[in-house]
């Protein structure tokens, strides 16, 4: 199993509780440049020392937003491509179907990818739909011009003989050469982030690493069987190799149960207030089908993001849940090192396999020193063990 | 609404024609906004003529071609309807986003219309690159939203409690489907005002002088590049008068279609 270190690089000094929209709306006259100055190199140091650490590293992007200082995952990328020396480089991701010029993208990753040695987890998302409005993106043709960016940018990183010419349903070249190529041969990794199983039997379809973020045991074994579904429909074996899957959660260790907790739950802000957007950006037209966006607006609270459920059907509101409603949904690792050892055991178990663990070690409020305690406990106490653990599954089978 | 319904298929998008009434020809192009529901005032003028109610591919449950992203396709569909249906005489009436595929039908040709009314259309770019021509109805709260739609919010039913789930359908059938033809340049095609000169068939624009998604500014501005348009304000109604003041549009519709029949 490969750990990942997750930052969002938040700015939650202008989270204050009176705020009803932390996207989109927010002005950034409350961004002081000397204040975002200062976090972005807190937390640059926070991914160096992962790389220390024996973690890989995981990035992504938001626009428009207090909660996310990452406006461009691959400047950050850059510069960590540079100053780290081991660690993986996971963006995850870049919304490709939000970008108007796909070349660009393949160009900037293959520039990362030659930077780092060949270092480069290369991620493709739809992107959440409060990303929707800053790209100005339409999100009913979304998905379709997602997969045709990607179609595009694997083969702009997998030509090597000179130009070609592309005339799709969106993009539109007549000389694609992208220079330098990519230092992995033929390509970097593909990974995809989903959270439906429709678009997981096309991500099993094509053999990509899978993504899923935070959505606890039975929604991840419901994800990871659409995927196991196409990985056999398109020929890959009925076996799904659990490096095919990924699982992003919230994770906080110290040496006494209460501080791990603690630090734990400043990190959950992040979801508690994921879903602080102006109404209605959290709902841009097209982004979900007629039948969920109808489901949705019958629901009793319409305008929430997403509800978990706990393994017992207990629904539990994003917005006001506790740490341990968290911990009970499997989104959240907290406490000392032989408990979160144990609660990753049980969650990895009941989803029959993961080789990617993706973990959100900073978030919100946490402050540096804790930041690097918690993530330096866990890579000494808690990751070997995991790694040396006899009874992971290696392969997932969907029966 | 329908004493025949007529559907055909073109190029994977299937288009639903209901039509009832007899006499002249009313082709109705419905506002097809989520927070606007005309279907009462197309179901008036059937005492007036035989109306001709297409539904939009999109707008309704049917299938639509996934390359379909421009105004333009719905108006050369509506044109191939015309054919089909060896239409002429037609008095065309449009409202808000029917009225915007109305002038793009009317820019093409206009040798089967005898008279084109737009109720509070949008379609065109009039003012600066900075300025906000037509209030962007996606970022808009509800309430603010039917704040600026109706002189009389009241008007439309808000509780989706109280709606049904055919109603609950069309509307957000047409939030992502008006997102489809419209979402970006927002609900205009910045070509369109230079070519609204073309438009050679009599033509009224009917405004509801409480507009706020377009003002009447913004109508007697598109008004303005077509020779001899007219242009009537409806009081106490919004962007959708035809709604709210459906007697008040219905009359002066009818005495401009008489005069150009």
């Amino acid at each position: 199993m490969r750990f990942f270190h997750f930052s969002e690089e938040p700015y939650p000094d202008a989270w204050g509780a009176e705020r009803s929209s932390l996207r989109i709306t927010i002005p950034n006259e409350l961004c002081d440049p000397d204040v975002a100055h200062r976090l972005y190199h807190r937390y640059i140091d926070e991914w160096v020392l992962a790389d220390e650490l024996g973690y890989e590293i995981m990035l992504n992007e938001h626009h428009s937003t207090a909660t996310c200082l990452t406006s461009s995952a691959s400047l950050i990328l850059s510069i960590l491509a540079r100053l780290t020396k081991r660690a993986r480089l996971l963006v995850l991701g870049v919304p490709v179907g939000n970008r108007p010029d796909p070349i660009r993208v393949a160009e900037e990753m293959a520039m990362i990818d030659v930077i780092s040695k060949g270092r480069l987890e290369f991620g493709m998302i739809k992107g959440v739909p409060y990303d929707i409005e800053p790209a100005n993106s339409n999100a009913v043709s979304l998905m379709p011009r997602f997969w045709e960016a990607h179609d595009l940018i694997i083969k702009a990183m997998t030509t090597t003989t000179g130009p070609f010419n592309f005339e799709g349903d969106y993009f539109h070249y007549r000389n694609i050469n992208i220079w330098p190529r990519p230092y992995q041969q033929p390509r970097p990794p593909i990974w995809v982030s989903t959270a439906t199983p429709a678009n997981a039997v096309e991500i099993g379809e094509r053999g990509h690493v899978m993504a899923s973020f935070m959505g606890g045991i039975a929604e991840t074994v419901k994800l990871h069987k659409a995927y196991a579904q196409g990985y056999q429909a398109a020929g890959h074996g009925s076996k799904v190799p659990v490096d095919r899957f990924a699982y992003l959660a919230m994770s906080g260790v110290a040496r006494n149960e209460a501080e791990g907790r603690r630090r734990c739950d400043l990190i959950a802000d992040y979801l508690r207030t994921n879903a602080k957007v102006a109404d209605p950006f959290n709902k841009p037209p097209g982004y979900f089908s007629v039948e969920a966006a109808m489901r949705s607006a019958r629901s009793p609270n319409p305008g929430a993001f997403r509800t978990l459920f706990t393994p017992k059907g207990r629904p539990v509101e994003l917005s006001t849940a506790s740490l341990d409603d968290f911990i009970e949904c499997g989104i959240a690792f907290a406490g000392t090192p032989d408990q979160v050892f144990n609660q990753i055991c049980a969650f990895t178990d009941g989803i029959g396999g993961l080789g990617n663990m993706l973990l959100m070690a900073q978030g919100g409020h946490l402050g540096p020193e804790d930041t690097a305690d918690s993530m330096r406990l866990f890579a000494e106490e808690v990751m070997p063990r995991l790694r040396n653990r006899q009874a992971q599954a290696q392969f997932f089978e969907a029966a | 609404m329908g004493e025949e319904a007529i559907e055909f298929e073109v190029d994977g998008s299937k288009l639903s024609v209901a039509i009832s009434g007899q006499g002249r020809n009313i082709l109705y192009l419905s506002a097809g906004l989520w927070f606007v529901d005309d279907s009462a005032f197309a179901q008036r003028l059937t005492a007036h003529g035989r109306v001709i109610l297409p539904i939009a591919p999109g707008f309704g449950p049917g299938a639509v071609n996934r390359r379909w992203n421009s105004v333009d396709d719905i108006a050369y569909l509506y044109l191939d309807l015309i054919d089909r249906l060896k239409l002429s005489n037609v008095a065309l009436v449009g409202a808000s986003f029917g009225g915007w595929v109305a002038a793009q039908m009317a820019i093409k040709s206009c040798a089967s219309f005898s008279s084109i009314t737009l109720i509070d259309p949008v379609g065109v770019k009039v003012g600066d690159r900075f300025a906000r021509d037509i209030a962007d109805f996606y970022g808009l709260p509800d309430v603010e939203l039917r704040a600026r739609a109706y002189a009389d919010p009241s008007i439309f039913e808000a509780d989706i409690k109280k709606i049904s789930d055919d109603e609950l359908g069309r509307r957000v059938r047409s939030r992502e489907a008006l997102a489809r033809y419209g979402w970006s340049p927002f609900m205009h095609d910045p070509k369109l005002l230079s070519r609204v000169r073309r438009i050679c068939a009599p033509t009224q624009f009917i405004w509801g002088a409480q507009d706020r998604i377009v003002t009447p500014d913004y109508g007697r501005a598109y008004a303005s590049h077509i020779a001899g348009a007219s242009f009537t304000l409806i009081d106490k109604a919004g962007h959708a008068p035809q709604v709210e003041q459906p007697q008040a549009v219905l009359d002066a519709f009818i005495s401009f279609a008489d005069a150009y029949r």
